[in-house]
């Protein structure tokens, strides 16, 4: 314990900026310049509210990144459960004092911006729950009695956000939570368990949807079932992707999203937009640094020391990934449209937010590597 | 408590390791498989996409050709285009459509009826498709819509060209032009890609002689649209090709004239180039106003044209079966004579009848003509001379004549309308009527009835080959500079201004086709119906022209629509007397000037009495206009005829 305490006190301020992993900040860099560059493209070439609003978004949470890197990883550790309560408490507001948009309910007023605490919740539920499998021994790990707080502080929130309603968000911070469990050492047979319950429960579940939600997996199952309906953002998406073909239209030259056929070209289908002007190569491009991000994120928490360290940069970077692919999958006709933003490239506030705490958090694992938490 | 604690720590962080290394292996798998999905779209149904994408993209406006015009031989045009005024309307930019069609109302001339035809069309097809709500309407009403234009939203008022005639005295020949029938579309192969809403075509006549190349090629506009089908920007425009024009052999000026002069008759005047065959008149009577056609027809104007009992819609001079009556007379002479069944100075003896098979054969001259040959048996019309010639020719000989000189078939290329009428022979009757020949309707043949059918310009193109001195012609009604290169017989002309073209000269140069045997006898022919026309006691005697310039040879013919009874015959029932539907049609033809003939006449007029009385009066006001205008035409031709 002295040891630890030592190498932590010999941290000088040069030792901890040269500790920050700078494949990590540079590809989140590129994505960042490359999301403005969507962006504008959506905005049909010109400077307008979203471009400008992202780009300042951006660069606010891309220093709200640096600057958390270097906050000790103790205090992420020590303050988990009262971040997840904090978030916790943000998601019961937007049910009392919460905007209604387009027919749901999934954001708080703040006046500066309107906050998505939903999104705020992936981070926190993934914070909460690797302090407590950090916590917990391996021996109590599998008790029935353990697996109770963590089955609480996951369905919670999850049924608050789906009843906000929004499915896709709540299905991504439990496919976030249960990566942690699962990661922790929880046996395989509870998930089943549960799975074979939530198998149980999904026809009374899926009274539950509204007419618009079950349209949606009908059309996904299905997208020419009602091509001027609901299969219509399927069919258009997947016609500006291939449309691109192998180099893309060009910059400012993608027909399907400049002459509207492309809906909610902002936030869930940028990555159409791009695919389309840029091609099969430019797709590759945002894949490849996707595909670094996570890779850094893992190679962190494989040097992180502590196992809260660990839990917290898997669990993110595989969160990270699912919500990349989940959104990838969706407007490449694979997944229903479950409404997912495409994590940094997306058009929205909170999200970006969300990602940059997560990523903060996670180069504050790197920073601080060797300090144990407790 | 801190060994235990770390022992257990790195026991989980392996786990931990362990566990993460099998979610990574699932990550790559996902990873490879959205790759293998963005392949398939961008590289492998690339150009799927890209055709489904070009598709939302662009949207195409085809517009309509404009029609190319028809002149007559002077380059006066007889169907020209005008310019129309036209109310379009795209329902997607109006809000209210029927608030729309209650104020168009106030403005415009539209009925109850009109506006449910409307609705029809647009609940049919794509918002964005332009709808015609009126496609002629006055400069008045239109100059009052562009007033009221800004609370007309989605209205677009246009100016474009349609159809106009200048005369109706043409309306037959030219025919009309009307929109395109569902029928139209399936039927005709080049309107398969053609077809713009409102447009016209050729429904008889030229027009649909010449449809296919008169109406041009469509242009269209190619716009990019958004996904509210909103225009954003014009990427092509295509104006598409006016129609061909077309330089016909017509002669407005006769035409008009013609076309007074029988306007009051059901009557078809066809006037004929003996040489080439170009048509310079042909005129059926009453005729309609074609310009009705064009903007959608009246109903009550069309009930009047379908109940008026002269048929003003028939082309008579193509259309009309008459049997030829006496004129045929002139094909069975000459039959006769190339078959050597008679000789010139043959006579018969005419007492007004001859019984023959059992059945009595009346001459229309009661009292009989006496003694006749066969310059006195056309000259004088004899039907008795003509039975006994008829007898010993047979009809199978007499049908193989007529039909050399164009009976029984079609003459002129491509007229929907056109008719071919019958030569009756004994094969024919077998075929078309399954019974043998009798004797006695040779004789009937012989003069020109019982089966005979022809049209008007069948009897003109008899007669013209008749009249350049056997050869054969085809009509023509679009001006051609083939065969017309006159430059040869002028020079002839001018070196031997009183001789008559020699034969090979003819044959060499309008690549004509003799249909005689011997020359003599067509010539036989022909001064036999310059006898008829000028010799005292000729059938048309009484309407000579003495004046060399005009002198024309002709035949008369009257076609009987009902026999006569033995008491109407014995009380001398006059023509006059008969019920109009009763009484026979009048036949002239005849070609002119008769020492160098140049045109052939053909003149009909339905229920008209006798031929001398009713058709040759027209047939010499005619030929006098006619004669009187060829100077100029040969100048004309001439002119052409330099630049082959």
């Amino acid at each position: 314990m002295f040891r630890a305490r030592s190498i932590q006190s010999s941290l000088s301020i040069k030792d901890k900026i040269l500790s920050i992993d700078y494949i990590l900040v540079i590809s989140i860099f590129i994505l960042g310049l490359t999301s403005i560059i969507a962006m504008y493209s959506t905005d049909g070439g010109e400077l307008k509210y979203h471009t400008k609003s992202h780009i300042l978004r951006f660069f606010v949470f891309f220093i709200m990144f640096l600057t958390l890197s270097f906050i000790q990883i103790r205090f992420w550790h020590s303050q988990s459960y009262l971040i997840y309560f904090l978030f916790f408490i943000l998601l019961l507001g937007v049910k009392y004092f919460g905007l209604t948009s387009s027919g749901s309910k999934r954001w708080l007023d703040l006046y500066f911006m309107n906050l998505q605490p939903s999104e705020l919740m992936k981070i926190g539920l993934i914070l909460f729950l690797a302090k407590y499998y950090h916590r917990t021994s391996i021996d109590n790990l599998n008790r029935i009695r353990y697996l109770f707080l963590p089955v609480v502080v996951l369905i919670a929130p999850i049924i608050l956000v789906a009843t906000q309603p929004d499915l896709g968000t709540a299905l991504l911070i439990a496919a976030g939570g249960l990566t942690v469990a699962w990661l922790a050492g929880v046996r395989v047979k509870f998930f089943a368990i549960s799975g074979f319950a939530f198998l149980a429960l999904l026809p009374v579940a899926i009274s539950f949807l509204k007419p618009y939600q079950k349209s949606r997996i009908l059309t996904f199952l299905n997208p020419e079932r009602d091509p001027l309906g609901a299969g219509y953002q399927i069919i258009q998406s997947k016609i500006a992707i291939g449309s691109g073909g192998l180099f893309g239209k060009g910059f400012l030259q993608g027909s399907q999203s400049y002459l509207d056929y492309l809906p909610e070209k902002h936030t869930d289908f940028i990555f159409t937009l791009f695919s389309e002007e840029f091609g099969f190569f430019g797709s590759l491009f945002i894949l490849f640094l996707y595909a670094i991000i996570v890779w850094r994120i893992i190679k962190i928490g494989n040097v992180t020391r502590s196992n809260f360290g660990k839990l917290f940069c898997y669990g993110f970077g595989t969160a990270f990934f699912m919500y990349v692919v989940v959104n990838m999958m969706m407007v490449l006709g694979l997944l229903p449209i479950v409404g997912s933003p495409l994590p940094i490239m997306s058009y929205g506030g909170s999200s970006m937010m969300a990602i940059m705490l997560g990523l903060g958090i996670v180069m504050s694992c790197k920073v601080y590597k060797d300090t144990p938490v407790n | 408590m801190l060994s235990p604690s770390s022992g257990n720590t790195v026991i989980k962080s392996k786990l931990i390791g362990r566990r993460m290394f099998l979610l990574t292996a699932a990550k790559a798998i996902v990873t490879f498989g959205i790759i293998g999905r963005l392949v398939s779209l961008q590289i492998n149904e690339r150009t799927k996409y890209k055709t489904l994408s070009d598709k939302n993209r662009f949207r195409e406006w085809k517009l309509a050709p404009e029609r190319g015009v028809i002149r007559d031989f002077y380059d006066k045009e007889i169907a020209s285009n005008q310019q129309v005024y036209q109310v379009h309307l795209i329902p997607e930019n109006s809000k209210d459509i029927e608030k729309l069609f209650v104020r168009l109302k106030t403005i415009l001339n539209i009925t109850e009826k009109k506006l449910f035809y409307l609705r029809r069309v647009i609940a049919k097809q794509k918002p964005w498709e332009p709808i015609i709500v009126s496609d002629n309407i006055t400069w008045s009403e239109f100059s009052r819509l562009n007033l009221f234009l800004h609370e007309l939203e989605g209205v677009k008022p246009i100016v474009s060209v349609a159809r106009m005639y200048p005369d109706n005295s043409s309306a037959h020949i030219l025919g009309y032009v009307s929109q395109v029938s569902a029928k139209d579309l399936q039927t005709k192969e080049y309107l398969k890609d053609l077809h713009v809403p409102g447009m016209s075509i050729g429904k008889t006549g030229l027009e649909r002689k010449l449809d296919e190349e008169i109406i041009g090629k469509i242009g269209f506009q190619r716009y990019e649209v958004n996904a509210y089908g909103k225009r954003i920007k014009q990427i092509l425009i295509n104006e598409g090709q006016a129609g061909k024009s077309f330089k016909t052999t017509l002669d407005f000026e006769v035409q008009k004239f013609t076309s007074e002069l029988i306007k009051d008759k059901a009557a078809a005047v066809c006037v004929m180039d003996v040489y080439n065959g170009d048509i310079v008149s042909i005129v059926s009577s009453p005729t309609f106003e074609p310009n009705e056609f064009v903007h959608g027809l009246d109903k009550n104007y069309w009930n009047s044209l379908i109940k008026n009992e002269m048929k003003p819609l028939t082309n008579k001079a193509i259309a009309g079966l008459y049997p030829p009556g006496s004129t045929i007379k002139t094909l069975v002479a000459l039959s006769a004579l190339e078959n050597g069944v008679i000789k010139p100075l043959d006579t018969f003896k005419c007492e007004g009848k001859i019984e023959l098979y059992g059945e009595k054969f009346h001459c229309w001259e009661k009292d009989g003509h006496g003694i006749v040959n066969l310059r006195k048996g056309i000259q004088r019309s004899c039907d008795v001379y003509f039975y006994e010639v008829a007898r010993k020719l047979g009809v199978d000989r007499l049908s193989e004549t007529a039909k050399k000189f164009g009976l029984g078939k079609k003459v002129l290329n491509g007229f929907i309308e056109e008719r071919a009428g019958v030569v009756p022979n004994t094969k024919w009757k077998k075929k078309f009527i399954g019974q043998n020949w009798y004797l006695g309707e040779t004789l009937h043949s012989g003069i020109g009835q019982g089966y005979f059918q022809s049209t008007p310009l069948q009897l003109c193109l008899m007669t013209a080959q008749i009249a350049n001195g056997g050869f054969e012609i085809k009509p023509r009604i679009i001006f051609d500079k083939k065969n017309n290169n006159l430059r040869e017989y002028i020079k002839y002309k001018n070196e031997n201004p009183n001789d008559p073209l020699p034969t090979d000269l003819l044959v060499s140069n309008f690549e004509l086709k003799p249909l005689f045997k011997n020359q003599e006898h067509i010539n036989l022919i022909k001064d036999a119906m310059f006898s008829s026309s000028n010799e005292p006691g000729g059938t048309s005697y009484r309407h000579r022209w003495e004046n060399k310039k005009f002198t024309f040879a002709g035949k008369t013919g009257s076609s009987q629509i009902k026999r006569f009874t033995e008491a109407q015959r014995e009380a001398e029932v006059k023509q006059e007397s008969l019920p109009y539907k009763d009484r026979d049609h009048a036949l002239f033809v005849a070609y002119a000037p008769y020492n160098d003939p140049k045109y052939a006449i053909s003149v009909l007029v339905e229920h008209g009495g006798s031929g001398g009385k009713a058709a040759a009066p027209i047939a010499k006001k005619v030929i006098k206009k006619v004669l009187e205008r060829h100077e100029l035409r040969k100048r004309i031709d001439s002119l052409l005829g330099e630049q082959v």
